[in-house]
């Protein structure tokens, strides 16, 4: 595995306004290393639920004004490996993976509003790691699949372009 | 970045047609304008979500916030229109089960 790679650092206010600009930025950093349409896509989501969760959750009220995200993208020959940290209050991690999960079997009633976007992000990522000693840090890696798809493979999807 | 919504409605039958990203910014939008619909009894809600081109967990949450409402009110809730990725990611999280999605109707297939 390479080491060698460059790194692309923002930060943003915790505010739902800036979740789509990040998501805009690493969807055109991946488009540029050559992942496919799906798996652009797959990233979009997955960085997009890291990012609300901090917006959603890592802030109180008082201290809205100084909430920040900070989102590391470092850029690998054969993957890219996302990191979204925030300084806001730690959640347990145990806790919250034991809920995670599809709604299989569930009622109606049973079903929460919440709760999904940590499940998607491991769903559509290849690794997921999750720390919450100081604030909250969700790192999370796609790989670069060449063998298996061209990369400008033309498809029927118009391209992502916002 | 932004979400539009087309509302129309003929007697009990209301369709919202949505264009655009539903995400933690514009999820909220799309609650105000849904979630009152399935509030009333008999009101059938339809929307045609053929035109997202994005749409993550907040807007799960949303529509199982109004499958909840219509539910609880005697509405009802249906989806249709959605584009393999939409899809993609309510069977995912295992909502194809619970939701009402119109099928027939695929968003790519234009």
């Amino acid at each position: 595995m390479r080491t060698a790679s460059d790194y692309i650092e923002m930060k943003v206010p915790a505010k739902p306004d800036y979740v789509g600009v990040v998501r805009l930025t690493i969807s055109g950093l991946a488009n540029r290393m050559g992942f496919a349409f799906d798996e652009i896509e797959d990233i979009k989501i997955a960085v997009s639920e890291a990012v609300t969760n901090v917006v959603n959750h890592a802030y109180t009220d008082t201290d809205e004004d100084k909430g920040q995200v900070r989102i590391g993208c470092n850029i690998y020959d054969d993957r890219m490996e996302i990191t979204v940290v925030d300084q806001g209050k730690s959640f347990d991690v145990e806790s919250i993976s034991k809920n995670l999960g599809p709604v299989d079997g569930k009622s109606v009633d049973q079903l929460h509003e919440g709760g999904l976007g940590l499940f998607l992000i491991d769903t559509l990522m290849d690794k997921v790691e999750i720390s919450s000693e100081a604030g909250v840090v969700v790192m999370m890696t796609k790989y670069l699949h060449r063998d298996e798809v061209e990369e400008h493979v033309d498809r029927i999807s118009p391209a992502p372009s916002q | 970045m932004n979400l539009q919504i087309n509302q129309d409605q003929i007697n009990e039958t209301y369709e919202l047609k949505l264009t655009g990203e539903v995400d933690a910014y514009t999820a909220p939008k799309l609650k105000e304008v849904m979630l009152p619909l399935t509030e009333t009894k008999g009101n059938i809600v339809i929307v045609d979500l053929s035109g997202i081109e994005y749409m993550d967990s907040t807007g799960l949450g949303i529509f199982v916030g109004a499958l909840k409402s219509s539910k609880a009110n005697s509405s009802s809730l249906k989806l249709r229109g959605m584009t393999e990725r939409v899809k993609r990611i309510f069977e995912i999280t295992g909502l194809t089960e619970v939701m009402d999605i119109e099928s027939g109707v695929k968003g790519e297939a234009l």
